[in-house]
């Protein structure tokens, strides 16, 4: 009658292995639906000169990270440093700022003028890009979110790995690490940007 | 002998409680699980009339109607590619509005409605459910490879 | 400078942990003294470091030192100090501190306070307790670190979550992270018993009150819960069978059946192995609930995506630490030596069938709680299941074991005349039938379910008055016999017979609470207009209007509603819709007329036109009674866990008496 002391154990084998292959499926892990596909539209005004539209087919012919973040959350506050280094090694980062000031559960926007929040959505960006340093090509800025819908966005930070022909190729959830980036994120933008001349990361 | 054979009873009731016991779990379990849906599937046909279900999405913008009563409402929940109206009756949660991630719970009617026993919103100022965020990104997914 | 001595505090504990552990258990098994009372310092040691760690986490938040990440991220400058104290454990980081801290006090308290037990067992169960907490503590500081620094610091911090801004969120956690981790001592003593294949009634004796206490904190922590989520959320339910609510339930069922078991283990040396499992099994389940409510895994949100080692971690911990158990258990369990002779029809048969109720129960709320997860992980959909499910399994599963509740005191140990008790109970059964029946008739809309949960509370109630008469007063015969009076019957009942009573009787308590909630409850989501009324059960609800007023960090809309019977005001209440400030999240506070039998339960919905609002109202009958009955079983336990019998025996005559050095 040993053996029905071992039926606890192997029951619980059983449940840590389902609870090991739940992991592994995880649906927040699944990769996005728009990997394959062409970056979706966008019509978005640039940071540094607000009356000049950027759509994604303007960034096309080099390959890009898409950066969503926003000053007020703390995580893409601790990937800053990381994005900037990444710069500096020569990644191409496009910022997609995503509502930056309706977004900010410390503000009420609902009683701004759509005039003050670009005002002070502006000044909330200089002021980080100014203390953080500015890791981007270029910015742009979407103060409703809307555009950030058609990228499946619900919640910052979120990257997109875009090649030189616009088709996104990965999507990162959460922040950037040096510990994420040299794990698992370096070999994706190598796989995307080692090809081309004179670009970052040649193959080496 | 009296020993062994009251031991064998005992041994016969408590297997007979436990198969009772998981048998009552299971067929409740059945009975009562209640399944996720997007619009877009119920817009194919996916759930049968009068079924309990939840459906979850985005509720459309300009859809929030209001009746006489004040308490029964109408709104539609989207995934962005298909819609599907819901009827609730009662207050509605602190977090719900329009363009905002929503859960339905209820039945479904004849003429398509749901007939909604509860209504949840997105708990978080940045995040979806996740269960509306599902079903928006899997609407995307297949209008996606449907445009191909 | 603090966030980096607190940084310090918790590596050193992390050391002093793992000399806990290894001095400990080598020393008891050199039967080394200087080794094992070594072992009992450095626990009482690891226990003040993490005292001094998380109160230095509290003065960082008091301090609202943004430049700690866990501070910026949950607390701002505007939030009242006792809410920014709460913040510092209404985040991941720090509720795993405070779990840390729980279980290092745990360790210090068997460390210092059981002189009862023999210098080797306790040095066991402190050289296991420091290896929990080892586990932990590396969990700590490599995937949550709570003084984690953030450069640049912001000027503000963002606030934390509104629902948590209350006082029974001060209360909540830290009494159920103390009942969960609770849970590791009867898991430490069971591994004991495993490594010296000692399993005896001295043993049972020395685990029950380390058990019940961790029962009680495990008992008041859900009802604390259960209690904010009626008030607080606004939706007027008392339990949600939400994950988080699942992940305590689960634990206490398994600990209220350990607690029975063990003390078949200490009266008739049967159900070793079984009680053994079950205090495996009860720590298991208190670790898994804080693996699926602070992973996320299922209440997912944004938290586990950003950062899944957290998640694995756990897993991983969970892992070791219950498949080494088990296995210990799958090895030695055999060796522990069969128990006496069992006769069916006898207080252990009660026992054993209820413990079978229990178990089953816990499994039942476990698959409810794991499969939505099991399920979607295996790509078969997304579903949940809801409370049709819990409601099914568990009326049927309970209501016998109540039935045997009322029965099984009655009983003798070994054997028992069916006859003899059957005669008496049969009265009691008839009469509480009899009575529910009459009671849910005269209600007019009485259901089966309304009259089986009366007649529950009903039969708790005559054995209870039964039980209580027989202890005190006694049958003729035997009073005449032994011509004891009350006085001296009542001075010589031990404290725990009065916690074992008082504790059923908390049973039937709650009991009437959920039967005459659920028959006789009253909703209404209405539309009120200034000076318009509405009737809810024989109640008047008459809307004043809303006016704005402003809170220390919110402004609120602040409806006034008066309550009358007949032309007599009973209450006047001001329920409020509160816009915080740091936070976009409106917030309704409901307002409640309170008695000990009915609650006036009133939240606001969303304006309308004209001034008018969508208003919810409650009418609910006895609802006190579902949080006072566990509170009458969470005394209960108190008083068995104080019974003088647990804490002399061993301690003198029977010690040499039962063998142990």
């Amino acid at each position: 009658m040993r053996w029905r002391f071992v039926i606890p154990l192997v029951i619980f084998m059983g449940f840590v292995g389902l609870f090991v292959v739940g992991f592994d499926l995880n649906p927040r892990a699944i990769p996005s639906p728009l990997v394959g596909k062409p970056a979706p539209f966008f019509s978005l005004p640039r940071f540094d000169q607000p009356d000049q539209m950027v759509t994604p087919e303007m960034l096309r012919g080099k390959p890009y990270l898409l950066n969503v973040w926003a000053t007020w959350c703390v995580s893409c506050r601790m990937e800053h440093p990381e994005l900037m280094r990444l710069a500096g090694e020569g990644v191409r980062i496009v910022g997609f700022n995503y509502k930056e000031v309706r977004g900010d559960a410390s503000v009420d926007a609902r009683r701004l003028s759509p005039e003050a929040e670009r005002e002070w959505a502006w000044a909330r960006i200089e002021e980080w890009l100014q203390k953080g340093g500015n890791p981007y090509d270029v910015v742009v800025v979407d103060l409703t979110g809307r555009s950030a819908i058609d990228y499946g966005v619900y919640g910052t930070p979120e990257t997109f790995f875009v090649d030189a022909e616009g088709i996104i190729r990965h999507k990162q959830v959460g922040p950037i690490s040096r510990a994420i980036w040299e794990g698992e994120l370096r070999a994706k933008w190598l796989a995307i940007a080692g090809g081309e001349k004179g670009g970052p990361y040649e193959r080496r | 002998m009296r020993g062994r054979h009251k031991r064998l009873v005992i041994v016969a009731v408590g297997v007979a409680l436990l198969a009772a016991a998981v048998g009552l779990i299971l067929s409740a379990f059945r009975e009562n699980l209640v399944f996720f849906i997007t619009p877009s599937e119920v817009a194919a046909g996916k759930a049968q009339v009068g079924q309990f279900f939840r459906v979850g999405g985005l509720v459309e913008r300009g859809s929030l109607r209001r009746e006489e009563d004040g308490v029964t409402v109408y709104f539609r929940i989207t995934d962005t590619v298909h819609g599907l109206t819901v009827v609730y009756r009662g207050a509605l949660p602190d977090l719900f509005a329009e363009g905002q991630g929503a859960v339905a719970e209820g039945v479904l009617r004849a003429d398509g409605v749901m007939e909604a026993k509860r209504v949840l919103a997105k708990h978080d100022e940045t995040y979806m459910p996740p269960e509306a965020a599902a079903a928006v990104e899997q609407a995307k997914r297949a209008a996606q490879s449907m445009k191909e | 400078m603090l966030a980096e001595w607190g940084q310090v505090a918790l590596a050193v504990a992390a050391v002093v942990a793992g000399l806990q552990a290894v001095l400990g258990l080598a020393g008891a098994e050199r039967g080394w003294s200087a080794w094992m009372t070594a072992a009992r310092r450095a626990a009482v040691a690891q226990a003040v470091l993490l005292g001094i760690a998380f109160g230095l986490l509290v003065v960082l938040f008091l301090k609202s030192d943004f430049s700690v990440r866990l501070v910026a991220s949950h607390s701002t400058t505007v939030t009242p100090w006792y809410y920014r104290m709460t913040a510092s454990w209404g985040n991941h980081e720090g509720s795993m501190l405070l779990w840390a801290t729980a279980l290092a006090g745990w360790g210090a308290a068997v460390a210092g306070g059981s002189s009862s037990l023999t210098a080797t067992m306790r040095a066991r169960v402190v050289g296991i307790l420091g290896l929990v907490s080892v586990g932990f503590l590396l969990f700590l500081m490599l995937t949550s670190n709570p003084f984690e620094r953030l450069v640049p610091p912001p000027a503000e911090g963002r606030d934390l979550n509104p629902l948590l801004q209350d006082p029974g969120m001060i209360l909540h956690p830290p009494l159920l992270y103390m009942g969960y981790v609770g849970t590791a001592v009867a898991f430490a003593f069971a591994i004991a018993a495993l490594l010296t294949g000692r399993l005896d009634a001295a043993w049972s004796r020395w685990a029950r009150p380390w058990a019940l206490t961790a029962w009680v904190f495990l008992t008041l922590g859900i009802v604390v819960g259960s209690w904010w989520a009626y008030y607080e959320l606004g939706w007027g339910g008392w339990w949600f069978w939400d994950p988080v609510e699942n992940a305590a339930l689960i634990p206490w069922l398994v600990m209220t059946a350990f607690l029975h078991s063990v003390i078949v283990t200490e009266k008739r040396d049967a159900f070793r192995a079984w009680t053994v499992l079950l205090a495996i099994a009860a720590f298991a389940l208190s670790l898994l609930g804080t693996f699926l409510v602070r992973s996320g895994v299922i209440t997912s949100v944004h938290a586990f995506a950003t950062d899944p080692t957290r998640g694995l971690f756990i897993l991983g911990l969970l892992a070791i630490t219950v498949g080494a158990s088990l296995a210990l258990f799958a090895w030695r369990a055999p060796t522990l030596s069969g128990g006496g002779g069992f006769n069916w029809g006898a207080r252990e048969a009660t026992l054993l069938v209820n413990n079978v109720l229990l178990s089953v129960a816990a499994a039942s709320v476990l698959l409810g709680t794991v499969y939505p997860l099991l399920v979607e992980a295996l790509g078969g959909g997304k579903l949940s299941v809801g409370e049709p499910y819990y409601v099914a399994v568990f009326v049927p599963l309970m209501a016998p074991a109540v039935l045997l509740m009322g029965i099984a005191p009655f009983l003798r140990w070994k054997g028992d005349d069916w006859r003899r008790v059957g005669k008496t109970i049969g009265v009691d059964l008839l009469v509480a039938a009899g009575g529910a029946l009459a009671i849910v008739g005269g209600w007019g809309n009485g259901s089966w379910r309304a009259w089986l949960g009366l007649s529950l509370a009903l039969w708790v109630f005559a054995s209870s008055g039964r039980l209580l008469w027989r202890r005190l007063v006694g049958e003729r015969r035997e009073r005449e016999e032994k011509g004891r009076s009350v006085r001296v019957r009542w001075r010589e009942t031990p404290a725990g017979w009065w916690g074992m009573w008082l504790a059923h009787l908390g049973v039937g308590v709650f009991i009437v609470g959920v039967t005459v909630l659920g028959a006789l409850e009253r909703r209404l989501d209405v539309k009120m207009v200034p000076g318009g009324s509405t009737m809810l059960a024989d109640y008047r609800f008459v809307f004043q209007g809303v006016e704005e007023v402003a809170g220390p960090n919110y402004k609120a809309q602040r409806a006034t509603i008066e309550v009358w019977q007949g032309d007599r005001q009973v209450a006047q209440l001001r329920p409020e819709k509160r816009d915080y400030y740091f936070s976009t999240m409106p917030m309704t506070e409901a307002a409640i007329d309170s008695t000990l039998w009915r609650d006036l339960y009133v939240s606001l919905g969303e304006p309308l036109e004209g001034g008018a609002w969508v208003v919810v109202l409650f009418y609910k009958p006895m609802v006190f009674f579902i949080w006072l009955g566990p509170l009458l079983m969470a005394v209960g336990g108190v008083l068995a866990a104080l019974d003088r019998r647990y804490r002399l025996m061993g301690s003198r005559g029977e010690r040499s008496k039962m063998g142990i050095s």
